[in-house]
């Protein structure tokens, strides 16, 4: 089977990689990750665990001493909670690119001529469908503790597709975080940091004119807020499209600004 | 002789303030085996990744399969193999998704993918294991199969970064054997080891390296013959057989011998080798000398690296060509 490198001179180097190669090769790692995915499920189950406490917290620990005005606070707090239990799952995206360079996976990788952004892209691709699990498992369990939806079948879907377009693009920024620090304690510990930071300081639990007035314009615009207003008023049916389309803009600018930065620090990384 | 399918010129690279490389030179040959030899921490490993584009040099120029290896690192990308010394194979899949996967990634069509990860699973006999988890397999294992991830694209020249490291003797044979199959099929390669068997065994050239630099270079055989050439040395029965025993040898060799009393040794030193060999036993065994021992030592390779890298053996370096 090595025939290759025999007689005198070595082989031709082949053509440039084409579209279709950076497509089958990000398919390729999509694939090795969703196969990793599927074969351990625990990690599904506990993965769910975290926001479905969060969801009993907020809806029977503090809800009852939350007032929001014009509705139940359930139908409040569990769409956000929706976006973050798909944040949360996006962290092992920062996780398993650090444990994939700790464990030189990552330098074979480099060393095969596969596109630059497949391995990177095919993660958060296959990261995508685990966070589409992890909802549909908070969908149920938000049903089950009483919230309800409001709004026509078109508008939930719509909904939905938002959360998960905003989890995509975040999970570009939890890949630069897995490829900067290198190491999975360390990328755990520092993905929690700009989700803690978005989802406390944001509309998500209480209405942000509870809050400070310095605080506000933060807590207002920051794109964890519109996101959660955006899908807050496609699952009640109301007017969303302001929302919308401010959301749309952050998950741009986010998945561009850190598909540039985690694709430079894939380039130059020497774990 | 071969074509240079990898040329290294005055390659440096450094990390902050330490020297990785401080200059190296070297030139592997179509279908041989090169060994990079050299305690932790010399620069082996930095060398390999920088001929495998995975890390830039800092200065110096670096040619591998004809490619250079910063200019046309792509190009290169297709045309060599890299096991390094971590077998990075994925534990959650089997061997064959990981073999299939590495082959799709060097652009290979299904089809051909499908059949060489056969193949390897056949040559590296991991067929029976072949379908199962890579986290049910033994370290050896694991190794044949990064190593055969290696060869998925039949690569002109492949890295081994430590290829046995942590093996235990028989799966150590294995991975030589195999080795030695593929520079048979014209192969080049280019491994780091730590170990003098490995080296002895699959190396036509040996380049010894230390705080990142070449401090000495050749065949095993002539690094050896550095360090001082054979000797004869003959172990006495009787300790009261020394004197004369000594006197004869002084005959034969005509040096003054060297005696060690405790371990009853007399030694000489031997250029000559067998000759003197023939010669000193039929001496002996004229003047009714009872031997426990009679033979020609050569310096080993372990002695050689010792004695280069100054890891406590009481010989000096003594040789030419130093540090540069």
């Amino acid at each position: 089977m090595t025939e290759a490198g025999v007689g005198g001179r070595p082989p031709r180097p082949p053509g440039r990689t084409t579209v279709r190669d950076a497509a089958r090769d990000t398919a390729g790692v999509a694939k090795r990750n969703l196969l990793r995915i599927v074969r351990t499920p625990q990690l599904i189950v506990i993965g769910a665990l975290q926001p479905a406490m969060l969801l009993v917290l907020f809806r029977y620990v503090l809800g009852g001493a939350i007032r929001v005005p014009g509705g139940s606070y359930v139908d409040y707090v569990v769409p956000a909670i929706f976006l973050e239990a798909v944040l949360i799952g996006g962290m092992t995206t920062s996780i398993g690119l650090a444990a994939d360079l700790k464990s030189g996976i990552i330098d074979r990788f480099r060393s095969l001529p596969m596109a630059r952004s497949a391995v990177l892209a095919g993660r958060t691709i296959a990261d995508l469908s685990r966070s589409l699990l992890s909802l549909a498992i908070m969908v149920g369990l938000g049903l089950l503790v009483g919230f309800r939806f409001h709004a026509g079948v078109g508008s939930i879907i719509a909904g939905m597709a938002l959360i998960l377009v905003f989890g995509y693009a975040f999970s570009w920024l939890y890949a630069a975080i897995g490829l900067a620090t290198k190491d999975p304690e360390t990328a755990q510990i520092a993905g929690i940091l700009p989700f803690f930071v978005l989802m406390f300081a944001s509309n998500a639990i209480v209405p942000v004119a509870t809050m400070p007035s310095w605080l506000q314009g933060f807590a207002r615009n920051q794109p964890l807020s519109v996101t959660i207003a955006a899908v807050r008023a496609l699952l009640e049916g109301g007017p969303a499209g302001h929302w919308v389309w401010q959301s749309l803009a952050w998950s741009a600018g986010i998945l561009i600004v850190f598909f540039a930065i985690s694709l430079r620090l894939y380039r130059n990384t020497a774990a | 002789m071969g074509a240079a399918m990898i040329e290294v010129e005055a390659v440096t690279k450094r990390f902050g303030s330490t020297i990785a490389l401080g200059g190296v030179d070297l030139v592997a040959e179509e279908g041989r085996v090169l060994a990079l030899l050299g305690p932790n921490g010399a620069g082996k490993t930095t060398l390999v990744r920088i001929l495998t584009t995975l890390l830039r040099p800092d200065s110096g120029r670096a040619r591998v399969a004809g490619c250079d290896v910063v200019a046309d690192a792509a190009a290169l990308r297709h045309l060599i193999g890299l096991a390094g010394q971590y077998a990075a194979v994925d534990e959650l899949l089997t061997g064959r998704e990981n073999l299939e996967l590495v082959g799709l990634w060097y652009h290979l069509e299904k089809r051909e993918y499908r059949r060489r990860a056969q193949d390897v699973l056949e040559r590296f006999g991991l067929l029976d294991a072949g379908d199962r988890l890579v986290k049910t397999y033994s370290g050896g294992m694991r190794r044949r199969l990064d190593i055969g991830a290696s060869l998925i694209a039949r690569p002109a020249v492949l890295f081994l970064d430590e290829p046995t490291t942590g093996l235990d003797p028989r799966t150590r044979n294995d991975v030589w054997s195999f080795i030695e199959e593929l520079v048979s099929a014209g192969t080049t390669v280019l491994l780091t080891t730590q170990l003098m068997e490995e080296a002895e065994r699959l190396a036509h050239q040996i380049v010894v390296i230390d705080t990142g630099s070449v401090i000495a270079r050749g065949t095993a055989e002539q690094l050896k013959a550095r360090l001082g050439g054979a000797t004869l040395e003959a172990r006495v029965s009787d300790p009261a057989d020394l004197e004369r025993a000594a006197t004869l040898l002084a005959q034969v060799g005509d040096v003054r011998p060297r005696i060690d009393p405790d371990r009853q040794l007399i030694s000489i030193p031997a250029a000559e080798g067998t000759a003197l060999l023939v010669a000193a036993g039929r001496r002996f065994e004229e003047e009714h000398i009872a031997l426990d021992d009679l033979g020609v030592r050569r310096p080993s390779l372990d002695d050689v690296f010792l004695a280069l890298t100054g890891g406590g053996s009481g010989a000096p370096p003594e040789f030419p060509e130093g540090a540069e």
